[in-house]
């Protein structure tokens, strides 16, 4: 009885104590980032519970942006979209890379993400999953489409879609023989490249059946038939590719643009602890194995890949020959004041008749 | 002391609709105002100007999106009176007991389920692989797939649709205070069903059909979700300028100064089509 009593006062001090360290991570994230079985064994493990909500880049910013950095712990924005918003609204803190477990990332990867996100002598990203937009194509009906611009061909006309936001300018840039990265710099030179941009994007309005905005639209539109040939990520290509065989994603000849997706703490994140922990833990090969399966893009954890399954191997190698995967364009860091430029130029785009 | 106490009582029952004002509608906007009011010079400099104001003036197509906006509300609004106002005179003077109800709940049932859900249908049957295009080619009333969604057309039905039940809630009450014996007695006096409705219905009606016009466009100036998933590559709506400028532009300044100009277009629509049709806000609330 006694010691019954001794044991169970044990355990109840020992929950306690365990709930005194445990934290509630806020994570901001992206659809398919954090499944459901990675995050029962990470609380399982740390004791931690997560919450997470799902969002897209411009969102994530305007949601710190309205609490100056508070209300989550973690944020997963891309890497282009970091320096210049914390450089305007001062939504992020710097990391500590003394709690992050370097050996997990793919080192060029790693480095290459910490050299965008810095601020004088502070890291303000890691990577995590990385992807590229391209061109998503129904090889039965289309043939004649290999390079962005090709989408405004009469052969295609009314059954193409894309997005109205800044990939489909820079892509489009990059297929017309432009180097929009190369003006980032130079905000005269840059809207030059913007002008002659939205003269072909009007141009090739015509063709439009109608932009997409969210990627369950897009492959409703794809699966239908009612558009043939799309401008979107690879992982979108690969998902249809599963329904119809004939569908898959096309690394355009002008070079797919590629995104790394990162770990970034909000300036007012109460729970670091736990978000150094979740970025320690999902960056484990075998969990890095279970987020590619449900993001269906891959990660940069180092041996990431080797769990992941054949058949997502596969499509990703037919979609990828090596010259195509050293033709993709990273995006570099957008500078600060070059979004409103890009926004007046979507604008008109989107007026045009 | 009874006057302090009925005083206090005032105040008390006063309080809720006082914080509600003022929390949540009169702060807000008085904030919105003042970032309108910024003007962007550098990173992190700000200045106060009208800068912004004057974004909205020489731009043309901000201009034309505004007109837009308001001109297909507008016609949203008349739309939905004309279908609405037989079906409410139907409800409200031809039927009786159970009918009536089951009819003003056919009216209802769709606000059962939320906008997106009803919007989300409408894709469904306008789609060119959708409902509506295949009953036609089963008919062989049309060659190929016809696409429905994607145009002006297809706003307005998703406006009407969602706002019918504004316009036939207010006629409804409205035609079921008119005595039926005024109708009998323009028929007994040789009137014209035209010169009836022209003489009778319509004057009673008028503070309900004003009500519900009121209603009706402000949803439909509003509406967000129904112009976006509807429309096609040309449909721009105002508050979808709005929703971009704050979310995917990061520009507050911009997009509060279109907030407040949409405030003012709406309040200056109503004011005057309140003018036009003789009618006061006080006595359309008061009557309907």
């Amino acid at each position: 009885m006694k010691c019954n009593l001794f044991l169970s006062t044990v355990a109840v001090l020992a929950l306690s104590s365990a709930a005194a360290n445990a934290e509630t991570l806020r994570l901001l994230t992206w659809g398919g980032y954090a499944p459901d079985e990675v995050i029962a064994m990470f609380e399982a493990e740390t004791g931690h519970t997560v919450e997470v909500t799902k969002s897209n880049n411009e969102e994530m910013i305007a949601k710190l942006r309205a609490t100056n950095g508070s209300g989550f712990d973690l944020a997963q924005p891309s890497q282009d979209r970091i320096a210049g918003p914390q450089a305007e609204f001062g939504i992020y803190k710097p990391l500590d890379m003394s709690q992050i477990d370097t050996s997990l990332f793919i080192p060029s990867m790693l480095e290459a993400t910490k050299g965008n996100t810095m601020i004088g002598e502070d890291v303000f990203a890691v990577p995590h999953v990385w992807g590229t937009d391209g061109l998503v194509l129904n090889t039965a009906m289309v043939t004649d489409v290999k390079d962005y611009t090709d989408l405004c061909n009469a052969s295609v006309a009314g059954k193409v879609s894309y997005r109205l936001k800044r990939p489909t300018l820079i892509g489009f840039a990059f297929s017309m023989g432009l180097d929009p990265f190369a003006a980032y710099g130079d905000e005269a030179a840059y809207q030059g490249i913007l002008d002659q941009v939205e003269a072909k994007l009007v141009e090739c309005k015509a063709n439009v059946k109608t932009y997409w905005d969210g990627g369950d639209e897009l492959k409703n539109l794809m699966r239908s038939g009612e558009i043939v040939a799309a401008m979107a990520w690879d992982t979108g290509g690969w998902q249809l590719n599963d329904d119809n065989a004939d569908i898959t994603f096309v690394a355009p000849t002008s070079g797919a643009l590629g995104w790394i997706d990162t770990f970034a703490l909000p300036a007012r994140g109460r729970a670091d602890e736990a978000a150094y922990a979740w970025i320690n833990f999902v960056m484990q090969p075998d969990i890095a194995a279970m987020i590619t399966a449900s993001a269906g893009n891959f990660t940069a954890s180092q041996g990431g890949d080797a769990n992941v399954d054949d058949a997502l191997k596969a499509k990703y190698q037919a979609s990828f020959p090596q010259e195509a995967i050293d033709n993709i364009k990273w995006y570099p860091s957008v500078p600060a004041g070059l979004e409103t430029l890009e926004g007046a130029t979507l604008d008109r785009i989107n007026a045009a008749k | 002391m009874a006057t302090d106490r009925s005083k206090l009582a005032f105040w008390l029952l006063l309080a809720p609709c006082l914080i509600w004002l003022v929390t949540l509608i009169i702060l807000p906007h008085v904030g919105m105002f003042l970032v309108s009011l910024r003007e962007k010079v550098g990173v992190r400099e700000y200045e106060t100007s009208f800068a912004n104001y004057a974004v909205f003036l020489n731009e043309p197509l901000y201009w034309n999106t505004f007109a837009r906006t308001a001109y297909m509300s507008i016609a949203a609004t008349v739309l939905t009176l004309f279908i609405g106002f037989p079906i409410s005179y139907y409800i409200a003077k031809l039927t009786r007991g159970r009918t009536k109800t089951t009819l003003f709940l056919m009216c209802l049932i769709p606000f059962w389920v939320s906008e997106l859900v009803r919007t989300f249908g409408w894709m469904i049957l306008l789609r060119e692989t959708g409902v509506f295009s295949n009953v036609l080619q089963y008919l062989g009333l049309a060659a190929g797939p016809v696409e429905m969604l994607y145009n002006d057309a297809a706003i307005m039905t998703g406006l009407v649709y969602t706002s019918m039940l504004f316009m036939v809630v207010p006629l409804v009450t409205a035609l079921d205070s008119l005595d039926d014996s005024l109708i009998e007695a323009g028929y007994d006096l040789g009137a014209s069903g035209f010169a009836i409705l022209r003489e009778i219905i319509i004057p009673h009606a008028m503070p309900g059909i004003v009500s519900g016009c009121i209603v009706v466009f402000m949803l439909s100036l509003g509406n967000y979700l129904t112009p976006i998933l509807l429309g096609g590559k040309d449909s721009l709506w105002f508050t979808g300028l709005i929703y971009s400028q704050f979310i995917t532009r990061f520009n507050w300044e911009l997009g509060s100064a279109f907030g407040f100009l949409l405030l003012g277009l709406s309040s200056f629509i109503v004011f005057v089509g309140l003018k036009l049709t003789g009618q006061s806000l006080g006595k359309t609330m008061a009557q309907s």
